[in-house]
């Protein structure tokens, strides 16, 4: 069951560049998106936008339609969007330390939710504090409770944060980059965190990530983006073993094998261009080994693969199922 | 085009950053002009009295009116800014000196002569800045002398500290080991190639602080132990009016006003200054 | 544990700031010229006086003793005569230090009372007519003259609408608080002008930090994200600054006693310095040196209890 639905997002700056452009994705209930991108792709803006609350100024929502539920959030006033905001969708970040407030005890913190949504008493929201301390793995929460996040190590402010998330019970949870700042194995418990939460809790979680790693371990579904435009939605197991568009597939190839595997890491060639600079037609074809004359004039759509229920690319030459080998042979 | 719309446009064009450099410029040089040129600018002679014209309110001939021995308000206030501007230029050049030089020294050198330094800017800090002004006027004797005294010696501790800072940071940066690698000394580097970078926020400060002197200046010759009258400076024009206060308000009201407005020049010169340099003290 | 430690930590620190206070206003006496026993006496003292100071200040004695014996009478609550009023300096300090406590902490007070609306405003509508206005207005406050605001403040207050008396402090408390209103106004008037500037800085400093992002992230209103969040981390660099301006706010009501001739200190020193009265002139340098002192160190602790992060 479809929870959130955003259709066609477009969003521009002060001069009229669309950061996002055209983006359309789904979550349900119960599932795990992994938005990949390198930095500057838009996938951050993207879920900013989903809560209304874009960056900075001159940034604004120019286009397409976002459903929470069916209801179309761009048309709530600020009243309902607060509503929304937490209580809905919840949202964690890259860098616990500088989002929690460095002068209010993690108890507080997680106990305000409690209280600005639910009306809880002060004693109330303080055990609730407490349990959601344990449900987030942090040993001996009676104590901990009252700590200041300077107190805490980096992986224990990421479920921290994630507990004062999830004190206002939201249905759907964006963790923006929430295991970038974190050791490996640090990381690993954060992911293993979040599944954790999505089989108890029945949370939907849109994972943004720049690491294909973190989405193949967590991700049920993945959606692809490149310089503000979406190149590649479908299962994990379709997009990452059967990558349809060139990006995606060279976002594969430069992950280091796990199996530490011998050969020259592949990169891919260039660099990702700046929004002002953005290229006409596909916006990935300067660094395409693939481009063709029609990639440099003609926007490709997303076209969803005739031999799956819902792997889509945005290529002019996007790799089919029924044709893959042939490719392969090129 | 709406009002609202128009305004805003108004706004946008006047009132912003770099409008407060200009209001500052404007309203400084303003004030250098009257008083460079204040002997022929000034109606009457500043000291000049005149039994038959004693405290007459503002009239077509004396603009600001005239105090209790006939003298002319108006040219007493345009002198004034010859005595006003030197406190605020000297009262600031001394400090400045005196505290980017210790300042330096101390953030290059390090070690036990910084340590003592810093512990007597500590101990400089702990008396109120106005009081140990007074203290040591009270020893020196009241005068304008004993002020720029006074001043230099509690003045130098802010810039000292601005400049340390600004040293110790810069002191590792790539060009100064550069610097060293070539052989330079140790003097040559910290004044040609260290304090040239150091020395925007100690400026900016420098303006702000044209402020705290001028005040400072005008509230100590307002309690007698600065500017002694009849010399027309506006803390003692202040101080002469206000047993007048009852029945000639514009005795007090100019002097203090010229205050205002030529401390709001220093202060709109430095948030300028620190907009655009983007030195904030 | 290790934050109590600093509480007990912090005043030995002090010790050596005491020590060059003690110094510097020795020193200062001392560097008079002329000769130091009619210096504290005064010129119409008999020989009788002047031997006796002689020996208690040990005046014939190499100087770093005569500091020691400066140190040990200071012990003893010492502070020497006021050639002037003819009593020790101390009761004298005793009896005017009442007013000077009283106009800090009003104008404090006030000054808070007027700063914290004025840099909320101004912080919130940032950009607009209200903030630009805002900050024109503590821009000019920066500059005006303490004493000439008092007078101003009188002509309006007192002079024409008759509200406040001119000047004076007054014998039961509702009479002194009635006197005081206007000197606390006077300073507070232009302390506010620092505090509302440094205030609406930090506040749009915090206003820009990521933990307001997840705080609107989490459906708080913007009322409780300024007041809970923005405002507590604001307000500690604040104290800090109040602290830092108390040795400002001190030379201001010496000012403002002068003009209002309220009986404190400050007009007590003005006062010996035109008349020359040093052990007067010492006596209150001291004790105003040491109010400083502790009211930065009080400033300490209360950011410890305020700001968790605060290292020793």
């Amino acid at each position: 069951m479809t929870l959130l639905q955003v259709s066609n997002l477009t969003i521009e700056d002060r001069l009229g560049t669309a950061l996002v452009d055209g983006v359309t994705l789904s979550v349900d209930r119960g599932e795990i998106l992994g938005l990949v991108g390198e930095s500057g792709s838009g996938k951050t803006l993207a879920c900013r936008a989903m809560m209304r609350l874009l960056p900075g100024d001159g940034l604004a929502i120019r286009g397409g339609e976002i459903r929470l539920n069916g209801a179309d959030v761009l048309a709530y006033d600020d009243k309902r969007m607060m509503a929304v905001r937490g209580r809905e969708i919840g949202m964690i970040f890259q860098n616990p330390a500088s989002h929690l407030n460095p002068v209010m005890t993690i108890g507080k913190q997680i106990a305000e939710g409690r209280r600005w949504h639910f009306g809880a008493s002060r004693r109330e929201a303080r055990q609730q504090a407490i349990e959601l301390l344990r449900q987030v793995g942090i040993p001996d929460p009676a104590r901990r409770v009252d700590n200041y996040p300077h107190e805490f190590s980096g992986g224990m402010r990421q479920r921290a944060m994630i507990a004062v998330a999830l004190a206002c019970e939201p249905k759907l949870l964006i963790a923006d980059e929430p295991t970038t700042a974190l050791d490996v194995t640090v990381q690993m418990q954060v992911l293993h965190l979040l599944r954790d939460l999505r089989d108890r809790l029945g949370l939907a979680v849109i994972l943004i990530t720049h690491d294909l790693g973190v989405v193949a371990q967590t991700c049920d579904r993945i959606a692809v983006m490149y310089a503000g435009r979406l190149c590649e939605t479908g299962g994990k197991r379709q997009v990452l073993g059967a990558p349809r568009h060139p990006y995606t597939r060279g976002l594969i190839e430069c992950q280091p094998s796990s199996d530490g595997g011998v050969g020259r890491m592949v990169t891919i060639q260039g660099q990702p261009p700046l929004a002002q600079r953005f290229p006409a037609g596909c916006r990935f074809h300067p660094r395409c080994g693939r481009a063709t004359t029609e990639c440099t004039s003609i926007q490709p759509e997303m076209r969803v693969d005739p031999g799956t229920d819902n792997h889509a690319a945005a290529c002019h030459h996007a790799v089919s199922v029924t044709n893959r080998g042939m490719v392969h042979g090129q | 085009m709406t009002a609202i719309q128009g305004f805003a446009a108004f706004r946008r064009r006047v009132l912003p950053r770099e409008s407060t450099l200009t209001a500052g410029i404007v309203i400084l040089s303003a004030w250098l002009l009257v008083a460079l040129f204040c002997p022929w600018l000034a109606p009457y002679d500043p000291i000049a009295q005149d039994p038959s014209a004693t405290l007459l309110p503002p009239n077509p001939a004396h603009p600001f009116g005239s105090d209790n021995f006939g003298r002319d308000i108006l040219s007493r206030v345009m002198w004034g800014a010859r005595i006003d501007l030197q406190i605020c230029l000297i009262g600031v050049a001394f400090p400045f000196l005196l505290g980017t030089v210790i300042g330096a020294v101390s953030g290059y050198v390090g070690g036990v002569v910084d340590t003592l330094l810093m512990r007597l800017i500590d101990i400089v800090l702990a008396f109120p800045f106005l009081v140990l002004m007074l203290a040591i006027i009270a020893i020196l004797g009241p005068g304008l002398g004993s002020f720029y005294i006074a001043m230099a010696m509690v003045g130098w501790v802010s810039y000292a500290r601005l400049v340390r800072s600004q040293v110790l940071t810069l002191k590792h940066r790539d060009f100064v080991l550069a610097a060293r690698s070539l052989g330079y000394s140790h003097g040559r580097i910290l004044f040609f190639h260290l304090l040239p970078n150091a020395l925007t926020s100690s400026l900016v400060f420098a303006m702000s602080d044209c402020v705290l002197v001028l005040l400072s200046g005008a509230s100590v010759s307002y309690l007698g132990l600065g500017v002694q009258p009849p010399v027309a400076e506006w803390g003692v024009m202040v101080a002469e009016g206000q047993s007048f206060i009852t029945t000639a308000w514009w005795i007090t009201t100019f002097p203090g006003l010229a205050i205002v407005v030529l401390a709001m020049g220093f202060s709109f010169l430095a948030d300028g200054l620190g907009d655009k340099w983007g030195a904030r003290p | 544990m290790h934050r109590f430690r600093f509480v007990l930590w912090r005043p030995i620190q002090l010790l050596p700031v005491l020590f060059g206070i003690s110094v510097l206003v020795f020193v200062m006496v001392r560097s008079i010229p002329g000769d130091p026993a009619r210096i504290l006496l005064g010129v119409r003292s008999t020989p009788q006086a002047i031997a006796r100071i002689r020996a208690q200040y040990g005046l014939d004695e190499p100087l770093w003793l005569q500091y020691f014996y400066f140190l040990r009478n200071l012990m003893n609550g010492e502070m020497g005569k006021s050639i002037i009023y003819r009593v020790d300096t101390l009761k004298l300090i005793d009896s005017r230090i009442q007013p000077t406590i009283f106009l800090v902490l009003g104008s404090v007070l006030l000054a808070v009372l007027i700063a914290l609306p004025l840099a909320t405003g101004a912080a919130r509508y940032r950009g607009r007519l209200a903030d630009h206005a805002i900050r024109l207005i503590s821009t000019i406050g920066l500059g005006l003259p303490a004493f000439w605001l008092a007078i101003m403040v009188i002509l309006l207050f007192s002079i024409s609408l008759g509200w406040f008396p001119v000047s004076g402090y007054g014998s039961d408390w509702a009479e002194r608080l009635h006197h005081l209103f206007l000197p606390c106004l006077t300073v507070a008037l232009a302390l506010s002008a620092v505090l509302t500037r440094n205030l609406r800085a930090s506040l749009l400093m915090e206003l820009q930090n990521d933990y307001v992002t997840a705080a609107r992230a989490r459906g708080l209103s913007e009322n409780r994200i300024f007041w809970r969040h923005v405002m507590p981390n604001s307000l500690i660099p604040t104290i800090n600054l109040l602290a830092v301006n108390i040795g400002w706010l001190i030379g201001g009501t010496v000012v403002i006693e002068s003009v209002f001739a309220i009986p404190g200190l400050g007009q007590l020193l003005v006062k010996a310095i035109i008349s020359r009265d040093y052990m007067v002139v010492q006596g209150v340098v001291l004790v105003f040196a040491l109010a400083t002192v502790a009211v930065n160190l009080i400033a300490d602790l209360l950011t410890v209890a305020l700001d968790p992060r605060v290292k020793l």
